[in-house]
């Protein structure tokens, strides 16, 4: 897809400062980065981080972004080197165990990636169950196609919110990706390339509320994905016959840097990958058209018109509304039942963006 | 030496079902093997790369019931990538050119496609019965054919399998001609049916005793189906959704109190929990009770439906019945052999709707209980050890706490006491699982005391190759042992490697077991297949010794390397 999306997240990376988001930005706030696979670049993951509070930092979710070892890390793709990569125990969590951490220096090259490829057969990942109707994931008819794959995603949920990475990478970074996923199942698949650069960083809230981020681990906890697929539908439904959208229904905050607002989208109405990527796109266009270089010669018309239908109608205002974490959000993409909306609506000023 | 003619002997034989007593009969002698081998009607096959299907029919000419079981357990939670293998086209194929009479196919864990559905169904005029578990890789065209085309099919089972429905005319291919169906378990398809095809075809089919509904299916035609199946054993209901106060449902509350067959019921896909008072009237006579797909029902919904279920034998149930509820069950279910607790949020760690309170009350209510399965936020030393005392029949015994590496919560101590007890007084327990925070010791007490162990699964536990070699050494019968994130390495692995000629297979995943090591065993141990699955593509890193493996598979084989590998599976 586009670079601009690229640009985007970098920035968001670094501008936002919501708690949402704390997960990134907390860089400096002594959480460490796990890789739950077991692979992790030794340099960049504090070794006495096998301490004796590490139960609770060793399950957090720590998501980076592809190619880097830390929230902080330049958000450029890169591609490591595989033989740097060491395997460290999962949960180090007795410092006992810190020898082994240590004295293992391990060039872990075959099973760097670890069942991805099950995201592509539509079996969708355990973890992923809130999501799997309409799973916003990759569905790969063979395990060889060449359509772009599957991403990781994490869910924290909690009002820390759920740092979500969707990506797809190209070939040569796939090497570098799998080890930059902590604690997360998804894994992309190596063999199906050919997927574009593309890397947004979505923070969303989540709707429940609940506390502290927890870890993801590729096939835990042990439940096979048929059951969680359904029980997904089933709540999905369910929730429908009371005439409400329930814990179904995703909604996932997307923020772009520079952006006046925040926008909110359902991820259970996008089935690909693809689609959740041109929604982003013509709704973040209004923002994006004037940049240099960013969509190319090419995608200028396709704008110009998404920027004339634009949501705000002509309009020079949009109604917005600050929501728990502080971050304004375009009103309308929840439905009105949300609490977010009944309590926070305000009128901002819009005419700047046209 | 047979002192009576063979027929005699064939006859004695006809009793003896189980497939082990059979094995070893063929192992008696050479006059006993021949007369077993040509008796032989049904054949469990574990491991579908264990043997060729020429072999199998080789052997037994008579065949006509064959089970089949293709990937490894671990492919149940995506660690295993997508076309591993577990093909059941050359089986169908082989079966279909020889003479083989077969009646009865049973898949687990396989791959099958439209194709070998197809030809299934034209090649064996006698098919009777087709149950398949957790498959995928075939639409309801496949489906479609075998009800067009086994003319006595008695049993189509489908159970949680990834089935791509192109909106299934398939019920409709049943002929009109077809009443011999006993057993029909489409629940796991998700597309559209022909409700009055189906309305007919339950009309038309006398003998049928089970049937498990979608979630489309309606009320209404819940309603006419149990109408004209009164005789039902076994009901999946799909969606139970309707207005308490409709004539439908007034309808379908008259049917279910005539339903007085039913013993098991599952589904409720879609339910109105104000509709559950329905059920009620039967519930007294189920002993199969599975609402792990039902979150629509809340925990004083399946409390109150629980209480009424005096002589279940079986539950399989989602953990907002909480602590509480199953305390209810202990009280109410005195039958009680099996239980099965689901996480209804599995990654939501705050919600913790059952903990160590609810087994406890379960051990304590229900001394029946042999097998478990319970999905838990947390687990003491203190409940297991009481639970030991409680229940002393377990065969299965599956924890599986959420957080994987959580230590006991009083205490702060690893599970490994707690366990032990387990271990110490169920003697008879052949399949275990464990999580939580665990060290070297849980697996030293293991091997002393799970004498008859056959499965064994471990994920993020031990300390060190003494763990797992505790169990190699200890463990006289076991059969499968899967092993995940351990740190287990080529000291355990290469100990005893005659020991996995006695085991079906070995899964270790994310240990640290080096590639050297994977091809000094597979060099030593010709009859193991050892599989190392890499899915880098970085082949050729995989040529160093020293590089640890993600995942290897290894399995005892008669036949060598199989040809259906993926390339990122690499045979030593």
């Amino acid at each position: 897809m586009s670079p601009p999306l690229l640009g985007v997240e970098e920035e968001v990376q670094s501008s936002v400062s919501s708690p949402s988001v704390k997960c990134i930005s907390e860089n400096g706030m002594g959480l460490k980065e796990r890789n739950y696979l077991g692979l992790s670049d030794c340099s960049s993951v504090d070794s006495s981080g096998v301490s004796s509070n590490l139960n609770l930092k060793a399950t957090e979710l720590r998501l980076g972004l592809p190619g880097s070892q830390s929230p902080e890390r330049e958000t450029e793709l890169c591609l490591l080197n595989l033989g740097k990569l060491d395997e460290k125990p999962l949960f180090p969590l007795l410092p006992s165990k810190d020898g082994i951490c240590s004295s293992s220096q391990k060039n872990v090259v075959t099973g760097n990636k670890r069942g991805f490829s099950d995201t592509m057969d539509g079996f969708s990942e355990v973890k992923g169950y809130v999501y799997t109707e309409k799973s916003w994931m990759f569905h790969e008819a063979g395990s060889d196609s060449e359509s772009p794959q599957s991403v990781g995603h994490g869910k924290y949920p909690g009002n820390s919110g759920v740092n979500v990475i969707l990506s797809t990478r190209s070939p040569g970074v796939q090497a570098s990706v799998k080890q930059d996923e902590p604690a997360n199942v998804l894994q992309e698949q190596p063999r199906a390339t050919n997927g574009t650069s593309l890397k947004q960083t979505v923070i969303s809230n989540n709707n429940t509320g609940a506390p502290a981020a927890k870890a993801q681990v590729v096939g835990w906890p042990p439940i096979r994905p048929f059951r969680t697929k359904t029980l997904a539908a089933s709540s999905k439904n369910n929730d429908e016959v009371d005439g409400k959208p329930g814990p179904g229904a995703l909604f996932v905050k997307v923020s772009m840097d520079g952006a006046p607002y925040l926008r909110k989208v359902d991820l259970r109405t996008y089935s690909t990958y693809q689609e959740l990527s041109s929604a982003l796109e013509k709704m973040f266009s209004c923002f994006t058209l004037g940049q240099c270089g960013s969509h190319g010669t090419a995608g200028k018309e396709t704008l110009s018109e998404s920027r004339l239908k634009d949501l705000l109608h002509g309009s020079e205002y949009v109604v917005t509304y600050k929501d728990k974490d502080g971050d304004w959000m375009l009103v309308g993409d929840v439905p009105w039942e949300s609490q977010d909306v009944y309590r926070n609506v305000q009128e901002v000023e819009n005419h700047e963006e046209l | 030496m047979n002192y009576f003619p063979d027929e005699v002997v064939e006859h004695v034989f006809d009793f003896i079902t189980s497939h082990k007593d059979r094995n070893s009969v063929s192992l008696v002698c050479k006059s006993w093997y021949k007369i077993e081998r040509y008796s032989r009607q049904r054949v469990f096959i574990g491991n579908c790369y264990s043997i060729t299907p020429q072999r199998l029919i080789a052997r037994f000419p008579g065949l006509k019931s064959l089970t089949l079981k293709g990937k490894p357990h671990f492919a149940d939670f995506n660690l295993v990538p997508h076309d591993w293998g577990g093909f059941v086209d050359p089986w169908i194929k082989a079966l279909a050119k020889s003479r083989i009479g077969l009646e009865e196919l049973r898949l687990k864990r396989m791959v099958v496609s439209d194709d070998s559905l197809e030809l299934l169904s034209k090649s064996f005029p006698n098919f009777k019965s087709l149950v398949l578990v957790s498959c995928e890789g075939f639409t309801t065209d496949g489906v479609a054919a075998i009800a067009a085309n086994c003319r006595f099919l008695r049993e189509l089972d489908l159970q949680e399998n990834e089935v791509e429905d192109h909106r299934g005319h398939w019920l409709s291919c049943f002929p009109e001609s077809c009443t011999s169906l006993v057993s029909l378990n489409f629940a796991c398809l998700k597309g559209e049916i022909n409700l009055a095809s189906l309305e007919r075809l339950v009309a038309r089919s006398p003998n049928l005793k089970s049937l498990r509904l979608n979630r489309v299916v309606p009320l209404n035609t819940l309603q006419n189906l149990l109408m004209r199946a009164p005789q039902l054993v076994d009901l999946g209901i799909g969606s139970y959704v309707d207005d308490p106060s409709s004539e439908v449902f007034s309808k379908l509350k008259a049917v279910i109190q005539l339903c007085n067959s039913i013993r098991s019921l599952s589904g409720f896909l879609e339910v109105a929990p104000c509709c559950m008072s329905a059920i009620y009237p039967i519930c007294e006579n189920l002993t199969f009770l599975n609402l792990s797909y039902a979150p629509g029902l809340q925990g004083n919904d399946l409390t109150k439906l629980v209480q009424h279920c005096r002589k279940l034998q079986r539950l399989w149930i989602l953990d907002c019945i909480g602590d509480k509820g199953l305390g209810v069950v202990a009280s109410t279910c005195k039958e009680l052999q099996e239980l099965r607790v689901f996480p209804s949020d599995p990654f939501d760690a705050g919600n913790a709707a059952v903990t160590e309170e609810g087994l406890v009350l379960i051990s304590a209510g229900c001394p029946k209980l042999n097998s478990l399965l319970y999905f838990c936020h947390q687990m003491t030393n203190a409940a297991l050890i009481t639970v030991a005392k409680n229940c002393t029949n377990f065969i299965r015994f599956r924890l599986c706490i959420l957080d994987p590496v959580k230590a006991d919560p009083v205490t702060n101590q690893p599970l490994d006491e707690g366990f032990g007890a387990i271990v110490r007084s169920n003697k008879s327990l052949k399949r275990l699982s464990l999580s939580g925070l665990l060290t070297d010791q849980v697996f030293l007490y293991i091997g002393m005391y799970a004498k008859k162990l056959e499965m064994l699964s471990i994920a993020f536990a031990g300390d060190s190759n003494k763990g797992m070699l505790y169990v190699l050494n200890g463990c006289k019968k076991l059969r499968k042992l899967e092993i995940r994130d351990c740190p287990f390495g080529d000291v355990a692995l290469l100990e005893d490697m005659g020991k996995y000629e006695t085991m079906r297979s070995l899964w270790m995943s994310s240990c640290e077991v080096t590639h050297g090591a994977c091809k000094t065993l597979a060099k030593k141990m010709p009859s193991l297949n050892v599989e190392i699955i890499n899915e880098s593509e970085q082949l050729e890193f995989s040529l160093d010794d020293r590089l640890l493996v993600d995942k290897m598979y290894l399995y005892r084989t008669l036949v060598g390397h199989r040809k259906d590998k993926p390339e990122y599976v690499l045979l030593l």
